[in-house]
């Protein structure tokens, strides 16, 4: 026993900064977090008086916090099937070696490595359903006037200004920038099925459409899988391409839990702010925790 | 031989229906910076939504002028953030990945399981509390406290990347160390870490672009005086009377150095998502 620990003492030693300070900086504040929620801290005045699950209840039972969860939901749904469409496809169109194949790559991959802030900068205009009057008969923006002048004008709308679905315009970018990321993993996937398997499957007489169904799609449902949870939770945490886009924080229209989260801390409400905090935590809990068990669960088989 | 000509007019069609396909989506992907880039060299009058797939009527560099301006001096702030956080927290990982998967230690997974769901968490469920933590920690605001939370909770990340990437190093060059007589420290430096190149390129690119592009903690734990380059531009762009040649300017500039970072090492980053070194 005393042999044993001392082969495994320096392993915890060496990993002990990071257990506390994971500890304290994760699990410890999740407490600290979950306490506050508890009480009736709405001011900036210090007050701690618990008042159980009150701002909780009171939370779900509000109409806009009501409406930012569908928002979560819609854009959610939105930019996951957008990024696994694009990313499945780019890299299925580049898993057999192609020429150039780098440089649709590097334009795939490089709007991801542009910050939510700045991308917003763009995206602002271009999702503007501004309609100006202008010389010449000039009055659409953006993105709209790009859709008119191809032909597509039907396809026109006022993107994020639209309290049921404007929150899907927001997803517009997100796609824009993830799907190289989600084209990265798929094309990491397809590198990693041996030829073999391949080359075994079209001996045997395989058509492309059963070597795809039978032997490259199941190979690929692990990263499938990592992509669902990765966008799945950044969608969740999703808040700085959403300042960026609409000026007001506080617009009804595309209010997400983290949005409303920025606003009630702003407003010093601190109990209501903590409790939107839980209330994500949740959700993200629910995903990904049964998926942390079944890797760590796949990885002992 | 008929059917063979067939195939490879088939063949010949499919290959240009792929290219054309990839190159449609290369205009689309790109568009978006094209109206960036033409914005950015626009005079005010010109720089208006309606007008936003024209290119300018006259270049003019005035609004990167005011962009750089406003935005100097949080780019050197972000600088001074961004490499020692991402530095230091990659170099905890690489000790963190080595111990998960060369030291196992009993309950080494469950460990592990904990500390990665730390890289899931939305940090909006901790921040309340995370705000008093650091003020009573006594912490300065802007850079000194947004380089503590970058390496905390980088450790995750970091952690993952370089425990899967170590899963590839052979059992068997740990265990001649050991015979050797190297301790845990000892092998780390002479078989691990001269092997971890590749490990520490992912992460760093990863580290280094998060802590770039980060907008949430930067807008807690900061303010515009003392806030990195993502705090400057959101006040460059945000205002009411918006220059648009500026705010897209200054969005060219903030993107510069991870796009470089990306341009340059992207092989890499692939590269190491392909080696299995990233699984998510």
């Amino acid at each position: 026993m005393l042999k044993r620990a001392k082969t495994w003492g320096p392993g915890v030693l060496l990993l002990a900064p990071t257990i506390i300070l994971v500890g304290v900086f994760v699990y410890w504040l999740i407490i600290e977090n979950f306490r506050v929620s508890l009480t009736n801290q709405h001011t900036a005045k210090p007050s701690n008086k618990y008042v159980g699950f009150e701002n909780y209840t009171n939370l779900l039972a509000d109409p806009n916090f009501q409406h930012s969860l569908w928002n979560l939901l819609i854009l959610t749904i939105v930019f996951l099937g957008g990024t696994l469409i694009f990313g499945f496809l780019w890299a299925w169109l580049l898993e057999q070696p192609a020429k150039g194949e780098g440089f649709f790559r590097s334009v795939y991959l490089f709007p991801m490595s542009i910050s939510f802030i700045a991308s917003g900068v763009v995206w602002r205009w271009l999702l503007s359903s501004l309609q100006t009057t202008q010389p010449g008969g000039e009055r659409t923006t953006g993105l709209n006037r790009l859709l008119d002048s191809v032909g597509l004008g039907f396809m026109q709308n006022d993107w994020w200004s639209n309290p049921t679905w404007g929150i899907a315009a927001i997803a517009v970018p997100a796609i824009w920038q993830l799907s190289g990321y989600v084209m990265a993993l798929f094309l990491a996937g397809f590198r990693g099925i041996p030829d073999e398997l391949r080359e075994a499957a079209r001996i045997d007489g395989c058509t492309e459409w059963k070597l795809y169904r039978h032997v490259i799609f199941p190979q690929l449902s692990p990263v499938m899988l990592s992509a669902i949870i990765i966008i799945g939770h950044m969608s969740l945490k999703l808040f700085d391409l959403i300042r960026a886009i609409v000026p007001d924080a506080n617009t009804y229209d595309v209010q997400v839990p983290a949005t409303m989260m920025w606003v009630k801390y702003i407003g010093s409400d601190y109990a209501d702010a903590a409790a939107i905090g839980m209330i994500l935590l949740v959700l993200v809990a629910i995903v990904v925790i049964p998926y942390l068990m079944y890797t760590s669960r796949a990885e002992k088989r | 031989m008929k059917s063979d000509s067939k195939r490879t007019t088939k063949r010949r069609i499919n290959r240009t229906l792929k290219y054309a396909i990839l190159i449609f989506f290369v205009i689309i992907v790109l568009l978006p910076a094209y109206v960036l880039f033409i914005t950015s060299f626009k005079g005010t009058a010109d720089a208006d939504p309606s007008r936003a797939w024209y290119l300018p009527q006259v270049w003019e560099t005035g609004g990167w002028v005011k962009a750089w301006e406003t935005l100097a001096p949080s780019l050197g702030r972000t600088v001074l953030l961004v490499v020692p956080s991402a530095l230091v927290s990659a170099f905890l990982g690489s000790i963190n990945g080595y111990v998960l998967s060369k030291w196992r230690f009993p309950g080494a997974n469950i460990v592990f399981t904990l500390i990665l769901f730390g890289m899931f968490i939305p940090y909006q469920a901790v921040m309340i509390p995370l705000t008093q933590l650091v003020s009573n920690l006594g912490i300065p605001q802007g850079i000194p406290s947004l380089m503590l939370l970058h390496i905390v909770y980088g450790l995750p990340i970091c952690t993952l990347i370089f425990r899967n990437y170590y899963a590839s190093v052979p059992d068997e060059l740990i265990e001649a160390a050991r015979m050797d007589g190297a301790g845990i420290l000892r092998t780390y430096g002479s078989v691990i870490f001269p092997v971890s190149a590749p490990g520490f390129v992912v992460v760093l690119i990863w580290q280094f672009t998060s802590a770039w592009n980060d907008y949430l903690f930067a807008a807690f734990f900061s303010s515009g005086r003392n806030g990195p380059v993502t705090i400057a531009l959101s006040f460059l762009a945000g205002g009411q009377l918006t220059d648009y040649a500026a705010s897209m300017a200054g969005a060219l500039i903030a993107s510069v150095p991870t796009l470089i970072v990306y341009i340059l090492l992207g092989k890499y980053f692939v590269g190491g998502l392909m080696s299995g070194s990233v699984k998510g």
